[in-house]
């Protein structure tokens, strides 16, 4: 098993985790999304990507407290990276509120959320 | 109709103090005892308003942002988010969903729908070079017992 550790890293007033196992690349989100944090954990997100070549990126949200359209972009471009990759995105642990706002940006649309067994592998 | 209380700040205008804008009119608006999920709409809208005034209003050069909160009776809130930027050509299109004069910042172009969306109205006055101004109205839901009034709160000091 190969595992690489991105660390943690604090973007405004969002801390972005993330680490790599298996082309599984895994980054977990927590606090506030907004455009000041969200060009920091691009940042983050791409490089690592870079660095691992991922068949998956997966992005938990569930520690998510609040989010405006900037997490929109985020997620609308990391969707375009991973499909650039021959990758897929999944997005996990969305509370109603973000649901509700990536429902206004069509990501409800995109093959972005995963079943319980894909959840599991993160 | 005259506001019974008001709240105005002025700040750089840096990504940075997004947060601090919205919390700071949630924190304002928490005078009335909104629900959480009434206050999450407000954060959200003003994060969206002050979000365009930094990146399309100012296209990310200094300048100064200029919040006013106000309450007016019968719980009736307004939020106006002024920039002195280079203004909006045609507001309509401004308005439509996924426009956005930031493609390479990976902008949604949704700022002024969420804000649409989270608030009952919302008015945009703009003209090339002369800034932006966007004003939210909203009604809070009514409290137990309560008719909509805000005994509490004196006029006294308000402004229009």
């Amino acid at each position: 098993m190969n595992t690489e550790v991105f660390g943690s890293v604090q973007a405004g007033c969002c801390r972005c985790t993330i680490d790599c196992r298996d082309q599984l690349l895994s980054v977990r989100l927590s606090g506030e999304i907004d455009q000041a944090s969200a060009a920091t954990i691009r940042e983050k997100i791409d490089q690592a990507a870079e660095s691992c070549l991922p068949q998956t990126l997966m992005l938990d949200l569930s520690g998510i407290t609040f989010m405006d359209s900037s997490g929109i972009g985020l997620i609308m471009g990391r969707y375009k990276m991973m499909q650039t990759m021959d990758g897929e995105l999944l997005v996990t642990g969305a509370s109603p509120r973000v649901k509700r706002l990536m429902q206004m940006g069509g990501l409800d649309k995109l093959p972005i959320f995963g079943g319980a067994n894909r959840a599991d592998r993160a | 109709m005259k506001a019974i209380n008001t709240m105005s700040l002025t700040f750089d205008s840096l990504e940075v103090n997004e947060s601090f804008a919205r919390s700071a009119t949630a924190g304002f608006f928490t005078q009335l005892d909104p629900t959480v999920e009434e206050l999450c709409d407000i954060r959200t809208a003003v994060s969206e308003a002050v979000t365009n005034a930094i990146v399309h209003g100012y296209r990310r050069a200094p300048g100064k942002v200029r919040l006013t909160a106000r309450i007016y009776p019968g719980r009736k809130i307004a939020v106006a988010v002024r920039d002195n930027g280079c203004g909006i050509a045609d507001i309509e299109k401004a308005m439509e969903p996924l426009f956005t004069t930031d493609p390479e910042g990976e902008r949604s172009g949704l700022g002024f729908s969420v804000m649409q969306s989270f608030m009952d109205t919302i008015k945009v006055v703009s003209a090339p070079g002369k800034g932006t101004t966007v004003t939210m109205h909203r009604t809070l839901s009514p409290l137990p017992d309560d008719a909509g009034e805000s005994p509490h709160i004196s006029s006294q000091g308000a402004e229009e």
